[in-house]
């Protein structure tokens, strides 16, 4: 070991990591607790667990979160890589940087000001708000992240596999569920599973276009948070972070797999 | 057999010329195709026949249009102006996958999540053969680039003189009836290039194909090609069997890019029949160059006389009177390849003319060297006189 790490990069080491992951840890901890009282040890339990199961509303909201974020990023998946298609495939179209900066927008438009449009618009058209209205509303903000992440596949992608393919007398669509669609798919299903953990996550947007008897589980966490955090709600978040550690990590190592495929490709080619 | 076969293909290379048979329908027509891009003219006004079973090259320099003309014929772009048929079909409109024309890339382009043997097979399931038939054709294909036991492998566990193979096992699956090749032997070294050739002259011959090629590498184009057509800004400048591209070249661009050559500029003198007497700054000596036809030129015109190197002999004694056409001049660098020598001989004017000779011998009692008086003599029908 030539280069060994010094007593301070331990220490900004621990403190960075401390800071990031201390309240996430004392969450996962209390959420074993045997104690009714939230900040008081009272022994190890999985009580809680159980306890959450006959918990009919947060079961109730866990449902509705995973139904939205299931069909808002899958729709987002199929919208986001069209667009992001549409974006490198189409050189110079007419309005192509208005359309790639529309794409983008939402990236950084504040969340309330994209819940608040989007709140105006669904009463406008007189749109009855719930499931629907949040899937749709999720569906737009998730979009633009799927487009990014496909997009960045897309440029480097090799147009003539594609045009080797119509050659050997394949047509078009089929081609692109072929070739294309295999050869970008780690890249959509990273945008996929990014639309599915910012969907699930997403607490202001959904406040803003959800109705009666649609209350994802962000939101009934928050309001019940209002009322006195249970040992219940440590539970439930805990299953929340194991859902989106997974999520992210199988995600990241896609992407990672991905890349490595890329360089040992790029190896080989320079190697001849 | 081997030998027998060898025979065969002699014979037919001996006598194939259908382009100079004014009854053979050619089998690819380009008729007047233009194609711009915006303001650019890659391809300007190209007229051209091409006939069943020809080995045919498109050379010239990088973005001479090239390459953008075979991509028509593949159907990737469509002409601005003029059109392609195929045996007598227009392809206006057809589009690249129902087109009987199979290109290789200069990628190879092959589909990496696929094995050898799924890529071999892409072409035959698309045309919607029959399993056996489809297991069949990729077998003889593997045997055909001697890649049987490579089968189940990814084209990135494959070299690049293997992926090339594949490259082209894949585009002659499917039984095309013209394959076009993108510089196909860009990406290999030299040696495995050359052997290439070779092997892509035979296979052309063994299976009765009509090849199309777009190279930039001349020396490629000489030896596979049966003709070549020599393109430049989108036109075309020359199309010719390599010989006839090489030793009667039309123009000055097409004897400078195809070889060496030296180009002197000169006055005719004089036109007696095919022979023309030339003059030139470079020394006191008119030239006799016997040009046959004497290719339109007329006394009095502006001429250039392109000589190849090789063409020239050099030496250190004076020749006689009656020796020909002679540069006096002096050694100003030589270039010591081996099989040959370039010198570089410079004439009293400044102007240096190439001279490349053979080393016959492995011993030489006095050596050609730096500095030396030298004699460059040709004969009169070493040259040849060009007009543009």
């Amino acid at each position: 070991m030539s280069k060994s790490l010094s007593w301070f990069n331990v220490t900004a080491l621990v403190l960075g990591f401390a800071f990031l992951y201390i309240p996430i840890l004392l969450l996962v901890i209390y959420s074993f607790n045997a104690s009714r009282l939230v900040t008081i040890w009272g022994g190890f339990s999985t009580q809680w667990y159980g306890a959450l199961l006959e918990n009919e509303q947060l079961l109730d909201a866990a449902w509705v979160t995973l139904r939205v974020a299931f069909l808002s990023s899958l729709v987002a998946t199929v919208l986001g890589t069209m667009a992001a298609l549409a974006l490198t495939r189409y050189g110079r179209f007419f309005g192509r940087s208005l359309f790639s900066g529309m794409t983008y927008a939402p990236l950084v438009m504040p969340e309330v000001i994209t819940g608040l449009s989007l709140l105006l618009l669904f009463v406008a058209i007189g749109l009855e708000r719930g499931f629907w209205t949040i899937t749709l509303a999720h569906i737009t903000f998730t979009m633009c992240f799927v487009a990014v992440v496909v997009q960045s596949r897309l440029v480097t992608f090799d147009r003539s596999l594609e045009e080797a393919a119509l050659d050997l007398g394949c047509p078009p669509f089929k081609t692109f569920f072929i070739i294309t669609l295999p050869l970008i798919l780690p890249a959509v299903v990273s945008g996929f599973m990014l639309a599915f953990t910012l969907s699930m996550d997403d607490l202001v947007i959904a406040s803003f276009t959800t109705g009666p008897g649609a209350t994802t589980l962000p939101m009934r966490i928050y309001s019940q948070v209002r009322m006195g955090v249970t040992p219940e709600i440590n539970a439930i978040c805990t299953v929340m972070i194991g859902i989106v550690t997974v999520v992210v990590v199988f995600a990241s190592i896609m992407t990672k797999r991905q890349e490595a495929q890329r360089k040992r490709d790029e190896q080989a080619a320079a190697a001849h | 057999m081997a030998k027998t076969r060898t025979q065969t293909i002699g014979a037919v290379r001996r006598t194939f010329s259908p382009w100079t048979d004014a009854t053979a329908t050619p089998l690819i027509r380009f008729e007047n195709v233009v194609k711009r891009f915006g303001a650019f003219t890659a391809v300007n006004n190209v007229s051209l026949d091409i006939y069943e079973r020809e080995f045919f090259a498109l050379l010239g320099p990088s973005g001479c249009g090239k390459t953008t003309l075979m991509r028509m014929l593949a159907g990737f772009e469509d002409p601005t102006e003029g059109r392609i048929t195929l045996a007598g079909q227009d392809l206006s409109g057809v589009p690249p996958y129902r087109r009987p024309v199979n290109m290789m890339f200069q990628s190879y382009a092959l589909f990496p999540h696929m094995s050898v043997a799924d890529n071999i097979a892409f072409g035959p399931k698309q045309a919607g053969m029959a399993k056996a038939d489809i297991d069949a054709r990729v077998e003889e294909m593997l045997t055909l680039v001697k890649l049987e036991s490579f089968a189940k492998r990814k084209p990135h566990q494959l070299s690049g003189g293997q992926r090339q193979r594949v490259a082209l096992a894949r585009s002659l699956a499917t039984r095309p009836k013209v394959l076009l090749l993108d510089e196909p032997l860009g990406a290999l070294d030299k040696k495995l290039r050359e052997e290439t050739q070779f092997e892509l002259m035979d296979l052309q011959m063994e299976l009765g194909m009509t090849f199309l090629i777009v190279t930039h590498d001349q020396e490629e184009a000489m030896t596979v090609a049966d003709r070549i057509a020599v393109m430049n800004h989108g036109v075309l400048v020359q199309v010719d069997p390599p010989a006839a591209i090489y030793e009667q070249p039309a123009t000055k661009y097409v004897a400078d890019f195809i070889g060496d050559v030296n180009i002197v500029e000169c006055v005719v003198d004089g036109c007696f029949g095919g022979d023309l007497r030339l003059s030139t700054p470079i020394t006191p000596h008119p030239l006799q160059i016997a040009q046959g036809d004497a290719g339109g030129v007329k006394t009095g015109d502006k001429v250039w006389l392109a000589i190849r190197p090789e063409k020239l002999r050099i030496s250190l004694e004076a020749p006689d009177a009656a020796a020909g056409n002679c540069f006096a001049g002096e050694i100003f660098d030589i270039g010591y390849l081996g099989d040959l020598s370039v010198y570089h001989v410079e004439l009293p004017c400044g102007t240096r003319i190439k001279v490349s000779q053979p080393n016959l011998s492995r011993m030489v009692e006095r050596p050609i060297s730096w500095e030396d008086k030298v004699y460059v003599t040709f004969t009169p029908h070493a040259g040849v006189v060009l007009s543009r």
